[in-house]
């Protein structure tokens, strides 16, 4: 397997006296979807806001691009090219797509707002992503169903030429038809050679997209593996009691 | 990709944008020509020249007002107080000029600084302590009303008689300036729509809208062109004695900040924001908006132009009392702004909502005192129409969350 574009050495994480992250080992790769799944207080977003530079980790080390870097703020992860597309989406129902793509970062000719610009690279990113669904750039947010709505979310994180792209269960709110459509896109984002992470409670949706997957348990990183070598029964046992024991014995 | 988009397609889009619920500024301007109708037809003297004149100098103040309320409205919140602080920026004003005898060209900023520093004090209150705008604009309404009569003294009422503030709506452009002034106004207005249409052609983006913009363009222009020709129309009762005619100086001022506002919310990325935190305040502080500052300076914003509607109150009334800005007046900005189309709710709105909204609220004030009703009567019919606008914007809300 190719050098991981980003990872995550012993890296320990506390709140006061509970210990969250104990010496988590995790790697992302440019170009592969990895899945990142564990029980409710694993670990998992504690983890990814680490990556994000909204905490900062007690001990560990960071490797992007092969360079050991500092995470110590957003604005740290932002530069580097990393980006989340939270849970609740954060996105302005009253602004239209290409707004809320640019939203905090808008193109500006002298001190107005460049539209033409701001439109134009709205379109490419979202043709990129073979996105066809919505009928206008222009329209506004409110009138976007949940599935729309994720993929004006996840445009907005890749308009930057981010590397690596967190996306938070961004399958949890959706119906079947959106989801699909969504976990189209994250496969397209990976297939632009995107480093993408997916958090998700959903194993189907996991095996379906992912090309590894890290399975968290009660802080620690119980296995990081390739999604071909194991089963969804193997998975639910890391997940459960984060042991990898019987997993060549497979499905019983 | 130049896919030609018809005016039919234009038209029928925005006709299903109405009926999902953003009716935008619609139901004002369907009040107003009713409410001219019905006035009209019930009394001679509504659709006189020198009526139409007294109607605008009479909703410039509330109209001014309701323009800066608009940016507060925007960010979500809403200030409750910025009637009296038109009253404290106007006393400054006056006691400025008369007891100190400064010109007006020191005093007028001064009074707008007043403004500026006022609403910083709300919006820190409101942006950094976060006690409810409602509750802290509440208070300084109160306050405010102290400082007008502690600025004014025990004297009650003073007088002003700098001939440069008194003119403001006292006295208009001379026949040929107005329509000087019309030209240029209407040039520059179809000059920027045919530029910014211009420039997303070259930039190979689908002007879908324009043929629908042009149509608009006309029939604002047109009605710009009434105007003038009406206000150009003597309506002097003795034009022997005095001539009165042309355009009151107070319809530059306001289309001058009419301007200037709306450049500000449309084309700059501070005015995007002040709708971003309207809109959902998190996803703008995820996106990296300084919301607090976005907030305060809206605060600012708001009571800086009560400050410049402070000066159109003492013009009007050529004095300062204890009551101006005062009564309903901040009601009926409040009112303005909504029956214009802004959201109470935050996020939706422009501030030439303020221009029809306040219209309607002086045709309504004008129409029911020409007809003779009572104060009481013109208060309730007023209370009711702002109702009816708040139940429009409440309800085109559900229906566009419900979409």
């Amino acid at each position: 397997m190719a050098d991981p574009i980003l990872s995550l050495r012993k890296v320990n994480k506390s709140f006061g006296p509970v210990h969250v992250l104990k010496d988590v080992n995790f790697n992302a790769y440019a170009g592969q979807v990895t899945a990142l799944v564990g029980d409710n207080g694993a670990g998992k977003s504690t983890l990814i806001k680490c990556i994000a530079g909204i905490y900062t980790p007690e001990s560990g080390e960071f490797v992007f691009e092969g360079k050991p870097v500092q995470i110590s703020g957003p604005r740290d992860a932002t530069e580097l090219g990393i980006e989340i597309v939270y849970q609740d989406l954060a996105l302005c129902d009253n602004l239209d797509i290409v707004h809320n793509m640019f939203l905090g970062r808008e193109e500006k000719s002298g001190i107005t707002l460049n539209e033409s610009s701001m439109e134009s690279l709205a379109k490419k990113t979202l043709d990129g992503l073979s996105v066809r669904t919505v009928k206008s750039i222009r329209q506004k947010v409110a009138s976007l169903s949940g599935g729309q709505r994720q993929t004006v979310a996840i445009a907005r994180a890749v308009l930057w030429n981010s590397k690596v792209v967190i996306l938070d269960e961004p399958t949890a709110a959706l119906g079947v038809a959106q989801t699909e459509q969504v976990l189209k896109l994250v496969k397209q984002l990976a297939d632009n050679g995107l480093a993408v992470i997916v958090i998700s409670h959903n194993l189907n949706d996991v095996f379906q997209v992912a090309d590894n997957i890290a399975a968290m348990y009660l802080g620690s990183m119980a296995a990081q593996i390739d999604k071909n070598s194991v089963s969804q029964n193997d998975v639910v046992r890391l997940i459960t009691t984060g042991s990898s024991e019987s997993m060549s014995g497979g499905k019983k | 990709m130049s896919e030609q988009i018809t005016l039919e397609k234009s038209l029928s889009d925005w006709w299903s944008r109405v009926k999902a619920g953003q009716v935008g500024a619609l139901p004002a301007i369907l009040g107003l020509l009713v409410l001219c109708i019905v006035f009209g037809s019930m009394s001679s003297v509504f659709l006189t020249s020198g009526n139409f004149a007294n109607l605008l100098t009479q909703a410039a103040a509330v109209t001014v007002i309701a323009m800066g309320l608009i940016f507060v409205l925007l960010s979500g919140e809403i200030d409750l107080s910025a009637g009296y602080a038109a009253g404290v920026c106007g006393a400054i004003l006056v006691v400025m000029i008369t007891e100190m005898d400064y010109a007006w060209y020191i005093a007028f900023p001064v009074s707008v600084l007043s403004g500026v520093f006022l609403g910083g004090f709300i919006g820190y209150l409101v942006a950094q302590l976060k006690i409810p705008s409602f509750v802290v604009t509440l208070a300084t309404f109160l306050a405010f009303q102290g400082l007008l009569l502690l600025i004014i003294g025990e004297g009650g009422t003073i007088r002003i008689e700098d001939p440069v503030i008194l003119s403001i709506q006292n006295k208009n452009l001379t026949v040929v300036n107005s329509w000087l002034f019309f030209t240029l106004a209407a040039g520059a207005y179809l000059l920027t729509g045919f530029w910014k249409f211009y420039k997303r052609r070259r930039a190979g983006l689908i002007d879908n809208l324009f043929k629908f913009w042009l149509l608009k363009a006309l029939v604002v222009v047109l009605i710009g062109a009434f105007a003038t020709s009406t206000l150009t129309v003597e309506r002097s009762n003795n034009p022997d004695l005095v001539s009165l005619r042309g355009i009151p100086y107070v319809v530059p001022v306001i289309l001058f900040l009419l301007v200037g506002a709306t450049f500000v919310l449309t084309r700059t990325s501070y005015g995007l924001h002040i709708y971003a935190v309207g809109g959902n305040a998190e996803a703008a502080r995820r996106a990296g908006i300084n919301v607090k500052l976005v907030r305060i300076t809206a605060f600012m914003i708001c009571s800086g132009f009560a400050a410049v509607a402070g000066m159109i109150f003492v013009s009007r009334a050529n004095s300062i009392s204890p009551t101006t800005g005062g009564s309903s007046t901040l009601l009926y900005a409040v009112g303005a702004a909504v029956i214009g189309g802004t959201s109470l709710f935050g996020g939706k709105g422009k501030v030439s909502d303020a221009i029809l909204g306040g219209l309607v609220v002086a045709v309504i004030d004008n129409g029911m005192a020409l007809l003779g009703y009572p104060a009481g009567i013109k208060f309730m019919v007023t209370g009711a129409v702002l109702l009816i606008s708040a139940t429009i914007d409440a309800v085109s809300r559900r229906g566009a969350v419900s979409n």
